[in-house]
């Protein structure tokens, strides 16, 4: 349907975006205030970017940031894409339903439980491995053991990313397979690919920009995670949000502002360009598409 | 050889495949919820961990298992004041069940909102011609991918006593005295609404964007006029996104802890907050894991029947 | 149709491909029920029914993609029955043509055979070969979304003959063109096929496809097979009135056989007075109810009766259609039953048409009757 929208309609449009955005613009506007009362304007200046691209507990916190949301999103895109493969084509068995409530509750489930319950099993492992105590540990499982999870730290923060962002990949790669032509798996297999061959030649190309897409929100949602990490995390792994946070408490924050609006122009930059990069790749195609109609 | 050919996979090969995520979830999210519930029977200690295990077998080999209520006795204590005592009085006292109250009566609210303020903008979208709506997405997208903590924090500038709207009410001369706004249950429920949001328009948006403008032609031409339409095609049309979008606001909604604590500043408390500050501050990792336990238990509902609402659509569609 | 050409040796008549009682049930529906058929080599065989008479699922089994709850299919030979589709030598072209849609023509076509682990060169040389069979050589490096339909279709083709399979299956494969390009493209398809000399299986609804492209034609319905025989014969001498009204259009005349002798039947018809004789002996006996199918080409209209007490019978004229190289009469009698015939143009010579809503005699030679006993 193409109508152009009615006078109420793009007023309501516009004031739902203007509220969506007004913090976004106060927080870049003040970025640039001299005043350390974040809101008291005391004049133009780049003072606290300065401070930032200084400041080596945010660098070091961002920079692990990164190396996580990397790691995290990476194993929820093979975990997740696994759990996708399994509720779309393996059809009903034992135990399908509960499989399918368990992949999808994390997206719903508290952060409060999920990061109390993993640290709680961390720690479980911890004493079960016997790294708490003065006793330094022996034998290579143990010691492989703790130091995986024994300090809390990267490793335990990379587990609990995973788990809360397979949940995401699994119903986006599910929803993909659903969608996908069947016959281009059996066309293959037709042609002598076993089915687990199939998967990687045939299934995964065909799926590919999902996959992608799953592996970007992947990324974002650890980047920007605060409470799962908070549980997770030990001395030594700060993470961005982490230093956002506790900024904010101490009232240390024209320098939040100054970040905020990085990521902002990052983030903006990064949706448009994706964007614009899909539209002409769509446009492509449609010509391709077109000229060969055309050509009979 | 193989003998008997199945549908395409040999039978071992699809049980492992199924194993790996499964496992990974039996052990990492389902596993640690045992923990939970075993933990939140134990006592704090000063010790590392701070709690007392539960199953203790002694010099003997005599198993005793020590089960503490303590933590549960809280609660139920609490319980207990309300039916006593007057109102007014056990609310002072309170401190698990107003945490409770406030999460979920401004998880509730938040809900509501969003969907009242979300529905319109993700209808509109559904309804635009391509270009429109593909610029529109990503207006909404923006939002969604950039720091929820950075926009949390931004509302703080907005709201206090010096910030962005009592600094232009004040120099306009409308007020002379700074209005209160952050630290109370308004700036959570506006923190908690403008946070959601997106949560609330995107699965709206996918349902309402399936839904098939001929057959709003279709009643417009039997007659109905627009509004009528609405409620009797459009609104049944898309229960199902309204009830996706609901769930996905309100059960992380009642668990939420960044905003309360941002935005209530101690004033306004959530369970959430309850529960860290048992965790992190009184080291009382017993009382944490009750709390954890009755928050799952009541949010136990919701979260089975979306899923098996969520089952059933499934079939229908195939 | 024209015959297949003549393979050397005495294969000629050996059953190559042999379907034996084969049953697909999903719980207590049948799909497909006790179906058995033997086709020798090189044969392009139709089968024909509407959607859900079983052919898509009888196919299927052949390719290997559901396994025959029972029943048996050997293939030269061997049993292929438990074989999984990746390891049977029978290549399959789908409906959608299922191009995969990341990798070129070339690729495409050369997928089999790099499953295979043939040699690279091996691969080029036949990959180019068999483009150059279904003319699409330019073409070869272009992705299937920039293909037009026709260009799809040929690309799919040379992809299922490239391992030289020993049993080629079409699931239907003009369904996706239109009109006009389906008609050139059966006679092409076959070219290609009989030139490489596979034995081949289609499936259809569209009984002019089956009649054109294919040299014998199995009549499914409900998972059953009804008739299976050459195009010609299936529409002669349809075994039942299912077939006969499936296959092109027939008038049906209910009756009882009062005379039943080796050289000739009469019967007595329901829907007129006079009697229908048909010139040939058949199997039901005196007082048994049978149908006669007439086709309507066979039927000819005139303003006066005939001579003969057979065969023909008054009505008015209820509704033409002028189609150009003939017209389709449709004949109302007292009864209320309607007639068809097919009046070419130029029947009526220097004599004005007949009209609607005037009175007009149908009849019929004696040797259009076939007799029908289900």
């Amino acid at each position: 349907m193409s109508q152009r929208m009615p006078l109420s309609n793009r007023l309501y449009m516009g004031l739902g975006f203007f509220f969506l955005y007004a913090p976004i613009v106060s927080l870049i506007v003040y970025s640039f205030n001299t005043s350390r009362l974040v809101t008291v304007w005391g004049g133009f200046s780049m003072h606290w970017y300065d401070k930032l691209i200084h400041d080596d507990d945010l660098l070091h916190a961002v920079g692990l940031s990164f190396k996580i949301a990397f790691l995290s999103a990476t194993l929820a895109l093979v975990l997740g894409t696994i759990a996708g493969l399994v509720m779309a084509r393996f059809g009903r068995f034992k135990g399908s339903s509960l499989f399918a409530g368990l992949v999808t509750a994390p997206m719903v489930m508290p952060e409060v439980i999920c990061g109390l319950s993993l640290l709680l099993l961390f720690v479980a492992l911890q004493t079960g491995f016997g790294c708490t105590g003065d006793v330094p540990p022996t034998g290579w499982f143990v010691q492989a053991g703790c130091a995986a999870f024994g300090e809390r730290g990267v490793i335990t923060i990379w587990i609990g990313h995973t788990t809360l962002c397979l949940a995401y990949v699994a119903v986006m790669v599910q929803s993909r397979l659903r969608e996908m032509d069947r016959s281009l798996e059996e066309a293959a297999m037709n042609l002598g690919c076993t089915p687990f061959k199939v998967f990687f030649v045939i299934t995964i190309p065909v799926i590919s920009q999902a996959l992608l897409a799953s592996w970007l929100l992947s990324f974002t949602l650890s980047l920007d995670d605060y409470v799962l990490t908070a549980f997770l995390s030990g001395p030594g792994s700060t993470t961005m949000p982490m230093w956002i946070f506790s900024s904010i408490k101490l009232g240390l924050s024209p320098e939040v502002n100054a970040l905020a609006t990085i990521v902002v122009a990052i983030v903006t930059v990064l949706v448009v360009v994706s964007n614009r990069l899909m539209i002409s790749a769509q446009r492509k195609r449609e010509r391709a598409i077109q000229a060969a109609l055309a050509e009979g | 050889m193989m003998k008997r050919w199945l549908a395409r996979f040999v039978p071992k090969g699809r049980t492992t495949v199924t194993a790996i995520p499964y496992s990974w979830l039996l052990v990492f999210f389902v596993l640690p919820f045992f923990f939970v519930l075993k933990i939140s029977f134990s006592e704090p200690t000063i010790a590392k961990p701070p709690y007392t295990p539960l199953v203790q077998v002694t010099e003997d080999t005599k198993v005793t298992v020590s089960l503490n209520p303590a933590p549960y006795r809280t609660l139920t204590r609490e319980v207990d004041e309300f039916a006593t005592k007057p109102w007014t009085e056990a609310r002072q006292d309170s401190q698990y069940l107003v945490a409770y109250w406030n999460a979920i009566k401004l998880a509730l609210l938040t809900t509501i909102l969003t969907l009242l303020i979300g529905y319109p903008i993700a209808y509109n979208i559904a309804r635009s011609d391509d270009s429109t709506r593909n610029t529109l997405l990503m207006l909404v997208m923006i939002p969604f991918w950039t720091s929820f903590l950075l926009r949390v924090y931004a509302w703080i500038g907005i709201l206090k006593d010096n910030g962005v709207i009592n600094n232009i009410l004040m120099s306009l001369g409308v007020i002379h005295e700074p209005i209160s706004m952050l630290y109370t249950p308004f700036s959570v429920l506006l923190g908690m609404v403008y946070n959601y949001l997106p949560f609330m328009i995107l699965p709206l948006y996918a349902n309402l964007v399936k839904l098939d403008g001929r057959l709003l032609e279709a009643a417009e031409d039997l007659g109905s006029k627009p509004w009528p339409t609405f409620f009797q095609i459009t609104l049944p049309l898309s229960r199902a996104g309204i009830i996706a979008g609901s769930m996905m606001v309100f059960i992380p909604a009642v668990g939420e802890y960044v905003i309360p604590s941002l935005l209530g500043g101690g004033e306004v408390v959530f369970i959430g907050n309850k529960l860290w500050e048992d965790y992190g501050v009184n080291l009382n990792w017993p009382q944490a894991s009750a709390v954890a336990v009755v928050m799952l238990a009541l949010l136990c509902g919701p979260i089975i029947w979306l899923h098996r609402f969520e089952q059933r659509r499934k079939e229908q569609e195939q | 149709m024209a015959e297949p050409t003549q393979p050397a040796g005495a294969a000629a008549d050996h059953a190559y491909l042999t379907i034996e009682g084969v049953t697909k049930a999903f719980g207590d529906f049948r799909a497909v029920d006790n179906v058995s058929l033997t086709i020798p080599r090189r044969e392009i065989f139709a089968l024909l029914g509407s959607s859900g008479s079983g052919k898509s699922t009888l196919l299927r089994m052949l390719a290997g993609m559901e396994t025959p709850t029972e029943g048996k299919i050997i293939l030269d030979g061997e049993d292929i029955s438990a074989l999984p589709t990746y390891r049977r030598p029978v290549n399959m072209m789908f409906q959608s043509y299922a191009l995969f849609p990341h990798m070129t023509v070339e690729q495409n076509v050369g997928f089999g055979l790099k499953q295979d682990k043939v040699p690279k060169d091996e691969i080029a040389d036949r990959v180019a070969k068999l483009l150059d069979l279904v003319q699409m050589r330019k073409l070869a490096k272009r992705k299937p979304h920039q293909l037009s339909g026709g260009q799809q279709q040929r690309t799919a083709l040379a992809r299922s003959l490239a391992k030289s399979p020993k049993l080629l299956l079409l699931d239907e494969p003009l369904g996706a063109l239109d009109k006009k390009l389906r008609m050139e493209t059966q006679l092409e398809l076959v070219n290609v096929i009989q030139s490489v000399g596979v034995t081949c299986i289609l499936v259809t609804h569209d009984q002019e496809e089956a009649m054109t492209m294919a040299n014998r034609i199995a009549v499914m319905s409900e998972g059953k097979l009804v008739q299976v025989g050459g195009s010609h014969e299936i529409y002669e001498y349809p075994n039942c009135r299912f077939t006969a009204q499936f296959i092109g259009q027939t008038n049906l005349f209910e009756g009882t056989v009062v005379e039943s002798a080796a050289d000739h039947v009469v019967i007595d018809s329901v829907d007129f007075a006079q009697q229908i004789f048909v010139s040939h002996g058949i199997t039901p006996t005196k007082g048994s109810r049978v149908w006669s199918s007439v086709r309507p080409e066979r039927v000819g209209l005139s303003r006066t009766a005939p001579d003969s007490t057979y065969n023909w019978c008054q009505g008015t004229v209820h509704e033409i259609a002028y189609l150009g190289t003939h017209s389709v009469y449709h004949v109302k009698l007292a009864n209320g039953r309607k007639v068809m015939a097919h009046v070419p143009t130029t029947h009526w010579g220097d004599e004005t048409p007949v009209g609607p809503g005037e009175p007009v005699i149908v009849r019929w030679p004696n040797n259009a009757n076939v007799v029908l006993t289900s």
